[in-house]
């Protein structure tokens, strides 16, 4: 029911109908638009291009260049150091996937909890509020220090014991706090009438929650959902000081036997390679978004 | 609408100007000014006095550490009293070089900046730095104050804790400290079947070991003395062991690179090493004990 209603407003948006052929002057004009666009774009990269040259120039001519080129830009140190550092970042993206679900799961179990009304679950959300804020309000570097030391020195029977573990776990307490509020910004963000509608309809609670709730308030919230994903997993970097060797502390490793901050380059690139196709998927998304708010003036 | 983009690009093309004439190189009056090591010493003689142009601030000495500074190289995290083996050495150091202990002034250094190009704010740093010629092409070094060698360090109750070689010790989970050449040390004389677990303080290496995350911390030999005797209450020493016995690994100064300083330094630590000052000092801090078996492969 949902698909065929976007579907037609789509069609009345962009207005492709099976007969529609743009008048002359609408091809006139846009000719016109195609060609100030081309010029416009390259006008935006010789610019870009001379910058860059313009800086590149600036930095190499620079009398420090030379011992800037050997202490961070050393060809030789980055071939010696970068297995061990991509060796590490397989333990990053380990650390970062097994704690995005559990995150993402929690996150939502605690922002449905905050959205419950029923009198009876106060206990509930007040826990789930205090937890919102304790975890939001404790940097992110001590809990892994609490975490990592003080569990293991409870000595209690079936804790997990692997530092890694111990790490994750951190970042998820203290990342759930996080997406929970943006969830709950997500939920809130759906107009009440959707729910009164869904309700009219006889959907039951969870019915409505599931269908009609949830499906918006996700699609509302994804790029900033994808955001804290991408500060998660430069975070994992946190769970070195619990022992475990990660791409970060390869690099510091290498980068303090050889006093050379080569290898610190190397693990800066393998995070940006994870980075910035992210970053780039959650403008585009963000992007689409606006057009299908306002698909009148997106074109 | 022409004429506005006109004064935009103008004014972006002054503002560029005018970051790029901000970021004009300095005027090298410090920045060549380095004078080779090998000056002869009648020259390096009369740059070795308190006011020598090479000093970061003329009449006083700037010697860095890093903080937390452990037991038994300072005393206490206060590395200006005095005590401890580096704080000892860094003032008889000073002594030599003609400056009084009010003339010594302190600052932190992490260690992770101090081998950062372009200036220093400090005259030498003392932090337990290990001399490798890889590291010296980024710094210069003193010559040795201290010859190193690794510890090993279990817990009583150990399954380790009858280990009698390198070898044994092949199936433990070894921590070590970051930035240290005890994980280098680890990884090419023991060669362990686990990855080591590297630690960012010898605290948290203590409690990993206390917490069973860990079996054997290694580290040089006076901070394993230290951490038996003052900080682990049921651990004890295994043993120690040189790493790369061909040149045994040895602590010095750390300066920047081409400093006019380091010659000045390096006949400091000779003489203290001549007139048995520094055997004195390693003496009272360092009370290396004779009875830790050295392990074999």
């Amino acid at each position: 029911m949902e698909h065929e209603t976007t579907a037609a407003l789509n069609k009345q948006a962009t207005g492709q109908d099976e007969d529609y052929r743009p008048s002359p002057r609408q091809e006139e004009r846009q000719r016109f638009r195609r060609s100030r666009k081309r010029r416009d774009t390259w006008i935006a990269t010789l610019c870009t291009v001379a910058f860059l040259v313009a800086l590149c120039a600036a930095v190499v001519a620079s009398p420090g260049w030379f011992r800037v080129h050997t202490l961070f830009l050393n060809g030789a140190e980055f071939r010696k150091t970068f297995p061990t550092i991509l060796h590490g970042f397989w333990l990053n993206i380990q650390m970062f996937l097994i704690a995005e679900v559990l995150i993402l799961a929690l996150g939502l179990l605690i922002a449905l909890v905050r959205a419950t009304r029923a009198p009876g679950l106060q206990p509930l959300r007040l826990a789930a509020t205090v937890y919102v804020d304790v975890f939001r309000g404790v940097p992110t570097l001590l809990l892994v220090f609490l975490i990592g030391y003080g569990l293991p020195a409870l000595q209690l029977q079936g804790t997990p014991s692997q530092p890694w573990v111990l790490g994750t776990i951190a970042l998820v307490l203290s990342y759930s706090a996080y997406v929970a509020e943006v969830f709950r910004a997500g939920l809130n963000s759906v107009h009440p009438a959707q729910r009164n509608a869904a309700r009219a309809l006889g959907l039951s609670e969870p019915q409505t929650l599931r269908h009609v709730i949830l499906p918006q308030a996700v699609r509302n919230v994804v790029p900033p959902l994808l955001n804290d994903f991408i500060a998660l997993q430069k975070d994992t970097a946190m769970v070195a000081v619990l022992g475990p060797l990660e791409a970060l502390r390869e690099a510091q490793i290498n980068a303090d036997y050889d006093f050379n901050y080569t290898p610190y380059l190397g693990a800066a690139l393998l995070f940006i390679a994870v980075t910035i196709p992210l970053s780039r998927y959650a403008d585009r998304l963000q992007r689409r978004a606006a057009q299908r708010q306002r698909a009148e003036a997106a074109r | 609408m022409t004429r506005a983009r006109i004064a935009f690009a103008a004014s972006v093309g002054a503002a560029l100007v005018l970051t790029a004439s901000a970021c004009a190189p300095q005027p090298s009056s410090t920045a060549n000014a380095s004078s080779s090591s090998s000056t002869s010493a009648s020259a390096a003689a009369s740059a070795c006095s308190t006011s020598s142009p090479d000093l970061y601030k003329s009449g006083q000495l700037t010697v860095a550490t890093d903080s937390p500074a452990y037991s038994p190289w300072f005393d206490n995290n206060t590395p200006a009293d005095g005590k401890g083996f580096e704080s000892a050495v860094a003032y008889a150091v000073a002594a030599k070089l003609g400056f009084s202990k009010s003339q010594v002034k302190w600052v932190v250094e992490p260690f992770d900046n101090s081998y950062a190009p372009g200036a220093k704010n400090f005259d030498f740093d003392v932090n337990e730095i290990s001399i490798t010629p890889q590291r010296a092409q980024a710094v210069d070094f003193s010559t040795g104050y201290y010859t190193a060698d690794q510890g090993v360090l279990v817990l009583n109750n150990s399954k380790y804790a009858k280990a009698d070689s390198l070898a044994a010790l092949k199936g433990a989970r070894i921590g070590v400290q970051v930035a240290t050449t005890s994980y280098q040390a680890v990884q090419d004389e023991i060669k362990p079947t686990h990855q080591p677990s590297v630690y960012n303080t010898t605290n948290d290496e203590v409690n990993a070991l206390q917490d069973g995350q860990i079996d054997a911390i290694v580290t040089d030999m006076p901070t394993v003395f230290y951490l038996a005797s003052a900080e682990l209450s049921h651990g004890q020493i295994l043993g120690e062991f040189n790493y790369d016995s061909a040149t045994p690994e040895q602590f010095g100064l750390l300066l920047k690179k081409g400093s006019g300083l380091t010659s000045c330094v390096d006949q400091a630590i000779a003489g203290l090493k001549a007139d048995g000052s520094l055997a004195k000092i390693t003496e009272q801090w360092l009370s290396a004990s004779a009875d830790v078996p050295h392990l074999k492969q």
